[in-house]
C-alpha cells in the first residue's frame, strides 16, 4: 500500500508540473507557434504508441494494424465534424455529401456554443473509437488465432484493406474518396491536447494494473501457463485488441484534429512503423516509457533536427549535406542502433516511478 | 466407497501413427492422493495434457465431479488410421479448452517449470486468482471492484504464509531458488481454487531432503485445502511414502495398478520399471 | 473475355516479378523464421541503381552492377542487422527488419531528393513495344514468366544437388541440429540472402523497365504482395512461392481488368487473411506444431 500511495504522490506532482507549464507555454505563445505544435503532435503519438504498447508490449501480441484504426477514428472525426455550411466545399466531388450534419453543431443547439462545440468534438472521437474497438472486435476472432509474425502480416494486410475501402469512390458521399476532408474544428491549446490524451493515457495505466492487465501479462509472459490457470487466451487476447484499437481510434482522431486535413493515403504501414519504433525506443512494456520517446522523437524531428534538412544544423552550414532528408535519415540510424545495441530501450519494462524508488533503494543499501 | 472425483475413460491418445495413451483407464477418489508412474516416454504428461484439456483425445471420455467433460472419437483422417480400442462407442465431441477445465476446480504445474517471467512472487499467484474473479474489465479498469480486489490480496498474502513464501514475496519468481520455484508453482495452483491438483513431476531435479520436505509438504496441503492430488513422479521415495494408490504406465498402456506396496512387488511393474531406476 | 486478355498476359507477368521476390521471403522464412521487411526495399534499391547505372553506363557494365550491388545490399543487412540478433527472441528481429526498411527508404529518400527518378534508359530489347494475341505490350512481359521458371529450376536445381543446397535444407528443417552437424550456420543464411538478393535484383529490373520511375516507396507494396504469395505457396516451400505470385499476380490484373483498381491490392491481403485462417500452411506448407 505504501508503494501505491508513493507512486500517487509522484503523478499529482508530476501532473500538476505538466499542467503548470502546458498553460504557461498556451499563454505565452501563439497557437501556430512551433511549440503548441510539437506538444500537440508528440500528445497524440504519445497515446497512440501507448495503446499499441499496451497490445505488443503488455499482452505480447505483435500487431501491425494501428495505422488502420487510427484512420477509422481519424474519418470519423472528420465527417462528423466539418461544419455543414463548409460541407459542399470539402465534398466538391460528391454533391456536398452525405451526412447533413455536425455534431459541434448539433449539442451546440441545446449546450450554447463553447461548450457545445467541445462535447460535439469529443462525441465525434469517442465515436471514432468504438468504431475502431468494432472493427478489431469482427476481425479479433480470426487474426488473433494467428501466431506472432502471421498476426503482424495479417493485421498490417488488413489496415491495408481498409486504407483501400475509404479511397473507394463509391463510398465517397462519406468518405470524400481520394479527396482530403479538412475545415473541421481543432482545439487550440497545447492543455486541451494533455488533458485529453492524459486522461485517456491514465485509464490505460489503471486497466494494466488491474486484475485484466495481470491477466494481460501473464499471457505475455506465458501463455500456455496463463491458460492452464484458467485465463480464456481468446477472451483476453481479445479484449485487449479492442481496448488498444479503441484508444488508437482515438488518437487517429486527435492526429486529425492536429493535421487539419485528412487523407487515408496518410495512414500507411510507413505510420505503424513509426509508431512501433517509437514504442521500441520508449522501451516494450514501459508506458512512462512510450510517452517520453513520443516527445523526444516529436521534438527533435518537429524541432531540434530541423536544421539537418534545411542547410544549417548547430551553427555548421553545409547545403550540399544538410539538405531534405538527412533528418529522417539520421533519426533511421539513431533507431537502428537502439533497435541493436540497446534493445531496451529508454526505460524496458520499468516506469518512471519504479526508477526513482530502485535509486532511493540503492541510497538506503549502498552495499547491495 | 467414496465419491470419485476424476474417470479416465477408455482414453486413448494417438499422434499420427504413434499411440501416445493407449486405453487408459482410472479414477481417483476425492481426498486421495494418486500417482501415475513409468519409465521416460510412457505417456504420463500426454495423460496429463488430455485431463487438463491441451490435448483433445483420440477416443474416449473424462468425467470430473461426476460430469463428463471432455469426450472424443477418431475423426476425419484419423478415422482409418486409429489402432486403439473402444472404437465407435463415442459419438460426441466434447472440447473444453484448458482454461475452463481449471476453473471447473483442476490446477496443474508443470514439468519444466513455467512462471510469469516478469512478475513478482506475489503477482504470479494474484494472476492465478484471476480466473475466480467476477468483476468486468469496467468495474475492474474503474476501481469499482476494491472489495474483491482486497480479498484476493488477502487470500494471496495467507497463501503465501502457508507455503513459506511470504519473506519473498516482491522477489521475481525466477530469482528465486529451483526448489521454491517449485514450490510457488504449487501456490499458483492452490490459488486458483482446485478440488483437484495435478502436479507433474513436482521433485524432478531437487535433492534428497528438499524431496522429503515436498512430501510433507504435499500432505500437508491436501489436508489443509481438501484437495485430491494426482501427481506423476519419479522419485520413488516420494511416490512410495506419499501414494495412496498408483498407476504404472508403459509405452502408454496401463500394466498395473494398486496399492505402494502391491506395486512395489508386482513383477511386470519390477520389470518394466522399477527394477532397472531403482539404484540411479 | 477479349478485353481482359491483356490484363492476363500482364498478371502472369507481374506474377513473375513477384515470384522472384517471394522466393526471398520464402528461403529467409524457412531458415530464420524472419519476415524480412527489408526485402521490398531492397527490391526498391536495385530499381533505383538501376536508373542511375543504365544513363551513366553502358548496358554491359550496368546491369551485373545492380546485381552486384543489390546482393552487397542483401548480405549486408543480414550481418549488419540481423545476424547480433540471433538469440534474441523473434520479436526484437522483426523490429530489426521493419528498422532496416525504415532505414532504406528514409536514405533513399535522401538520395533522390524524395522525387520518383524516372527510368531514362529503359533496357533495350525488352523494353520495345511488340503485339501479342492481338494486345500491345512490352516484350517484358513475355520475358518474365520464361525468365522466372528458368531461374527457379536453376535453384531448385542448386538446392537438391549442390552441398550448400543441402545445408540450406538442412538448416530449414532443425537449425540447431545442423548446426550441431557442423554446417556453417552463418555461411548458409549469407547465401540465402545472396540468393534473394540476387533474384529481386533481376525482378526488379523486370518490374521497372514497365513502369516510369521508381520511387521510394515502390518497393513496399511489391514487397508486401511477393510476401503474402509466398504465405499462400506456403511458405518455406519455393515451388509454393512461385505457384502463389503468379496467382497473385494473375487476380490482381483480372480485378484490374474489372474496373476495380482500388481494390487490387487490398484483394491480396484479403486473400492473405483468408488464407491465413483457413490454412496456414499455405498451399505447400508443412504443419509445424508447437510443443506444450
Amino acid at each position: 500500500m505504501k508503494k501505491q500511495n508513493q507512486n500517487l504522490v509522484f503523478l499529482a506532482v508530476l501532473l500538476v508540473v505538466i499542467l503548470g507549464a502546458s498553460i504557461a507555454v498556451d499563454a505565452a505563445l501563439p497557437s501556430y507557434h512551433i511549440a503548441i505544435k510539437v506538444i500537440k503532435k508528440a500528445t497524440v503519438y504519445a497515446l497512440v504508441a501507448v495503446s499499441m504498447n499496451l497490445l505488443n508490449g503488455f499482452t505480447g501480441l505483435f500487431s501491425l494494424g494501428q495505422a488502420g484504426f487510427m484512420l477509422l477514428g481519424a474519418f470519423s472525426y472528420g465527417v462528423l465534424t466539418i461544419p455543414v455550411d463548409k460541407r459542399a466545399g470539402v465534398y466538391q466531388y460528391f454533391d456536398g455529401g452525405a451526412i447533413k450534419f455536425s455534431l459541434p453543431e448539433v449539442f451546440a443547439g441545446f449546450l450554447g456554443d463553447s461548450l457545445g462545440s467541445v462535447v460535439g468534438m469529443l462525441a465525434a472521437l469517442l465515436v471514432g473509437g468504438l468504431l475502431a474497438a468494432l472493427m478489431a472486435w469482427l476481425i479479433g476472432l480470426p487474426v488473433l488465432r494467428l501466431k506472432s509474425d502471421y498476426l503482424a502480416i495479417a493485421t498490417l494486410g488488413f489496415a491495408e484493406i481498409l486504407r483501400a475501402f475509404f479511397q473507394w469512390n463509391a463510398l465517397g458521399p462519406i468518405t470524400n474518396g481520394s479527396n482530403l476532408l479538412k475545415s473541421y474544428p481543432d482545439f487550440a491549446h497545447a492543455t486541451s491536447y494533455i488533458i485529453l490524451a492524459g486522461a485517456l493515457v491514465a485509464l490505460i495505466l489503471l486497466l494494466i494494473n488491474s486484475t485484466y492487465g495481470r491477466a494481460f501479462k501473464a499471457i505475455r509472459d506465458d501463455e500456455v501457463a496463463a491458460e492452464a490457470m484458467g485465463i480464456n487466451l481468446a477472451k483476453h487476447k481479445r479484449m485487449a485488441f479492442i481496448i488498444s484499437s479503441f484508444f488508437a481510434g482515438v488518437g487517429g482522431g486527435m492526429l486529425a484534429m492536429y493535421n487539419g486535413t485528412i487523407a487515408a493515403a496518410s495512414f500507411k504501414s510507413t505510420m505503424t512503423y513509426e509508431i512501433l519504433l517509437i514504442v521500441v525506443i520508449g522501451g516494450i512494456g514501459s508506458i512512462s516509457g512510450s510517452i517520453i520517446a513520443s516527445f523526444l522523437y516529436i521534438f527533435s524531428s518537429e524541432w531540434l533536427l530541423r536544421g539537418l534538412d534545411s542547410g544549417v544544423f548547430l551553427g555548421i552550414e553545409a547545403p550540399g549535406v544538410f539538405k531534405n532528408g538527412f533528418r529522417m535519415a539520421v533519426f533511421s540510424v539513431i533507431i537502428m542502433v537502439i533497435v541493436l545495441f540497446f534493445r531496451k530501450g529508454l526505460m524496458g519494462d520499468k516506469e518512471l516511478p519504479d526508477l526513482l524508488r530502485l535509486r532511493s533503494r540503492r541510497k538506503e543499501a549502498p552495499s547491495k | 466407497m467414496s465419491e470419485t472425483i476424476l474417470k479416465v475413460e477408455n482414453v486413448t491418445m494417438q499422434f499420427g501413427g504413434v499411440v501416445a495413451v493407449d486405453n487408459l483407464n482410472l479414477e481417483i477418489n476425492k481426498g486421495e492422493i494418486v500417482a501415475l508412474i513409468g519409465p521416460n516416454g510412457a505417456g504420463k504428461t500426454t495423460a496429463f495434457n488430455v485431463v487438463t484439456g491441451v490435448y483433445q483425445p483420440t477416443n474416449g471420455a473424462v468425467w470430473f465431479q461426476g460430469e463428463k467433460i471432455i469426450e472424443n472419437h477418431p475423426q476425419g483422417k484419423m478415422k482409418s488410421q486409429y489402432k486403439g480400442q473402444h472404437a465407435g462407442e463415442y459419438a460426441h465431441v466434447l472440447a473444453p479448452t484448458p482454461d475452463k477445465v481449471t476453473r471447473l476446480g483442476m490446477a496443474r504445474t508443470f514439468q519444466n517449470i513455467r512462471l510469469w517471467k516478469s512478475q513478482t512472487v506475489f503477482d504470479n499467484v494474484l494472476i492465478a486468482k484471476h480466473c475466480r474473479t467476477t468483476s468486468n474489465v469496467f468495474s475492474a479498469t474503474f476501481r469499482l471492484n476494491r472489495k474483491e480486489e482486497a480479498a484476493q490480496r488477502a487470500n494471496v498474502q495467507e497463501l503465501l504464509e502457508t507455503v513459506g513464501l511470504a519473506d519473498v514475496k516482491d522477489e521475481l519468481a525466477t530469482s528465486l531458488p529451483y526448489g521454491k520455484q517449485r514450490r510457488l508453482e504449487i501456490a499458483r495452483a492452490l490459488a486458483a481454487e482446485p478440488q483437484l491438483l495435478l502436479l507433474d513431476e513436482p521433485a524432478a531435479g531437487m535433492n534428497p531432503q528438499e524431496t522429503e520436505e515436498l512430501t510433507a509438504f504435499i500432505g500437508d496441503i491436501r489436508d489443509r485445502f481438501h484437495l485430491t492430488v494426482f501427481l506423476i513422479e519419479h522419485h520413488m521415495n516420494l511416490v512410495m511414502n506419499i501414494s495412496e494408490r498408483i498407476y504404472v504406465l508403459d509405452f502408454g498402456k496401463t500394466i498395473a495398478h494398486g496399492t505402494p506396496a502391491e506395486i512395489q512387488s508386482n513383477k511386470r511393474v519390477i520389470d518394466a520399471y522399477l527394477g532397472v531406476t531403482e539404484d540411479a | 473475355m477479349g478485353q481482359l486478355l491483356p490484363y492476363l498476359i500482364n498478371g502472369v507477368s507481374v506474377g513473375g516479378q513477384y515470384a522472384l521476390i517471394a522466393i526471398g521471403y520464402t528461403l529467409v522464412y524457412g531458415i530464420l523464421r524472419l519476415i524480412n521487411f527489408a526485402h521490398g526495399d531492397v527490391f526498391m534499391v536495385a530499381g533505383l541503381v538501376m536508373v542511375y547505372a543504365t544513363s551513366a553506363m553502358p548496358m554491359y557494365l550496368a546491369l551485373p552492377l545492380v546485381l552486384v550491388i543489390t546482393v552487397l545490399l542483401g548480405f549486408t543487412i543480414e550481418r549488419v542487422a540481423y545476424k547480433p540478433l540471433r538469440t534474441a527472441p523473434r520479436m526484437s528481429v522483426m523490429i530489426s527488419a521493419i528498422g532496416v526498411s525504415y532505414l532504406i527508404q528514409n536514405l533513399a529518400f535522401y538520395f533522390t531528393g524524395g522525387i520518383p527518378q524516372p527510368v531514362t534508359t529503359p533496357i533495350p530489347w525488352i523494353s520495345e513495344n511488340i503485339s501479342l494475341l492481338g494486345a500491345s505490350t512490352k516484350r517484358v512481359t513475355l520475358v518474365t514468366p520464361v525468365l522466372t521458371i528458368l531461374l527457379v529450376l536453376v535453384l531448385v536445381y542448386l538446392i537438391n544437388h549442390t552441398r550448400m543446397g543441402m545445408a540450406m535444407r538442412a538448416a530449414a528443417k532443425d537449425f540447431e541440429t545442423a548446426q550441431l552437424m557442423g554446417i556453417k550456420i552463418n555461411s548458409v543464411i549469407s547465401m540465402t540472402f545472396v540468393i534473394g538478393s540476387f533474384l529481386a535484383a533481376v525482378g526488379s529490373m523486370l518490374y521497372f523497365t514497365n513502369y516510369p520511375s521508381v520511387g521510394i516507396t515502390s518497393g513496399g507494396m511489391p514487397g508486401l504482395k511477393a510476401f503474402v504469395a509466398a504465405v499462400f505457396g506456403g511458405i518455406g516451400s519455393i515451388p509454393g512461392a512461385v505457384v502463389g505470385a503468379f496467382i497473385i499476380g494473375l487476380c490482381e490484373e483480372v480485378i484490374k481488368g474489372l474496373g476495380y483498381t482500388t481494390f487490387s491490392d487490398a484483394f491480396t491481403f484479403a486473400l492473405l487473411i483468408v488464407v491465413l485462417c483457413v490454412k496456414p500452411t499455405g498451399l505447400f506448407g508443412e504443419k509445424v506444431t508447437d510443443k506444450v
